[in-house]
């Protein structure tokens, strides 16, 4: 199913960056950005199309989509306000190329756009008709994965530290409640690779990835940078000049000063246990062991919630 | 002068202000009064502990009480950064960055 996907949406990218139905002689080849199981994401020229994941709620993207469209200065502006078309029924979303963080030097990060990009997603109040954010969601599901595989596997002795540590969270945060306190528009999924330059090479950064974006606890954005620093991963000076700058744009997601951890633990207790799933139910898949880094996650997940 | 135990010249040398003689026969050394105690003196100086270095890092941003012992904040350490000094690498956990 997924082989079909390619030929189809390469179709799709050369058709949308040519719209004058001429063949395409621009000379430049189709690239693949992103290709796994329920994510293709080619580029052809200028235009990038993405073909989400076959069991997208389309109303709801339809609602994200035009969500991205009314935020140019937070969102990489969608091509088309719907859908383009259907790959293996699969909705096809089309997008101007963006340049994205170098993944080899993530030290160049940009932190400071990335937070005030944040504020201004989470100052804006979110419809009615918007969607739940669906970062708890993202989380339940990695855990359902995380089982599922366990229940095929010999006893691990990092799985009872992080089934504890997901049972330790407030039923929000498993997907199990309605999210607490005054919704704010949230990205859902933020992670470096979801910044690009536009236009590219030197543009404004902007977000991209509409998928999980909605209405909820805004901390849950600031939640992976806040996870890493906490798991001694990302250096104290940049996890304050993430802080520091949303801070200074305005963002609601934590107390203009002090100890901004009272709204930032449940989400970073949740990304961390995801992110230890999501690496132990790979590191069993592939019948290997943890690395250092990922035992750093469990280790985390084991503090959260001792014996 | 001659050493008093082979009787070889005693030839004077200069160690950080005191007069050592030193046998150029047997290599034993001859101390003039109080020399012991220059020396002893010296000694004590050496072995004093350097003075702790002032502050480097500016005082880390809080942390959770479930973060890590040597990593993030309130422990005041340096952590296992992928860009600084610590134990992994930079190519290490920066795919982490980078995906969901």
């Amino acid at each position: 199913m997924t082989a079909d996907v390619l030929p189809q949406l390469t179709a799709e990218v050369t058709a949308a960056a040519h719209p004058d139905a001429a063949p395409c002689r621009c000379g430049t080849a189709t690239t693949t950005l992103a290709h796994r199981p329920d994510t293709t994401v080619l580029r052809h020229a200028e235009t990038v199309a993405k073909a989400h994941a076959p069991d997208t709620d389309r109303a709801a993207l339809a609602r994200r989509l035009a969500t991205a469209a009314r935020l140019p200065e937070v969102f990489l502006p969608p091509l088309t306000a719907a859908p383009a078309a259907f790959v293996d029924d699969r909705p096809v979303t089309l997008w101007p190329y963006g340049a994205p963080v170098d993944p080899d030097a993530p030290a160049a990060a940009p932190w400071e756009a990335a937070a005030v990009l944040l504020a201004r997603l989470h100052r804006t109040t979110p419809t009615p008709a918007a969607p739940p954010m669906r970062g708890p969601a993202k989380a339940a599901l990695a855990m359902a994965r995380l089982r599922a595989t366990l229940a095929a596997s010999p006893p691990h002795p990092a799985a009872p530290p992080v089934l504890r540590a997901w049972s330790a969270l407030p039923a929000w945060a498993r997907d199990e409640a309605p999210m607490p306190g005054t919704p704010a528009l949230c990205h859902g999924d933020l992670h470096l690779g979801q910044l690009v330059r536009h236009p590219a090479p030197d543009g404004p950064w902007r977000l991209i990835d509409v998928d999980d974006l909605g209405a909820g606890v805004p901390g849950w954005d600031l939640a992976r940078p806040a996870s890493w620093y906490a798991c001694g991963l990302l250096p104290p000076d940049e996890w304050t000049r993430f802080l520091t700058a949303y801070r200074a744009a305005g963002g609601p997601a934590v107390p203009a000063d002090g100890d901004p951890w009272a709204a930032l633990d449940v989400p970073a207790r949740a990304l961390t246990v995801q992110t230890a799933a999501r690496y132990l139910t790979k590191a069993l898949a592939a019948d290997r062991p943890l690395d250092e880094v990922e035992q750093s996650l469990i280790d985390a997940c084991a503090r959260m919630a001792p014996e | 002068m001659q050493c008093p135990k082979c009787h070889a010249p005693m030839h004077t040398y200069n160690r950080n202000g005191v007069q050592i003689e030193q046998c150029s026969g047997c290599r034993g050394i001859f101390l003039d009064y109080g020399e012991l105690e220059a020396l002893t003196q010296l000694e004590a100086q050496w072995a004093k502990p350097v003075p702790p270095a002032p502050q480097a890092y500016p005082p880390a941003p809080p942390a959770p009480a479930w973060g890590a012992p040597h990593g993030g904040g309130h422990h005041g350490g340096h952590g296992q950064h992928y860009g600084g000094h610590g134990h992994h690498g930079h190519k290490s956990w920066a795919h982490m960055l980078f995906s969901s």
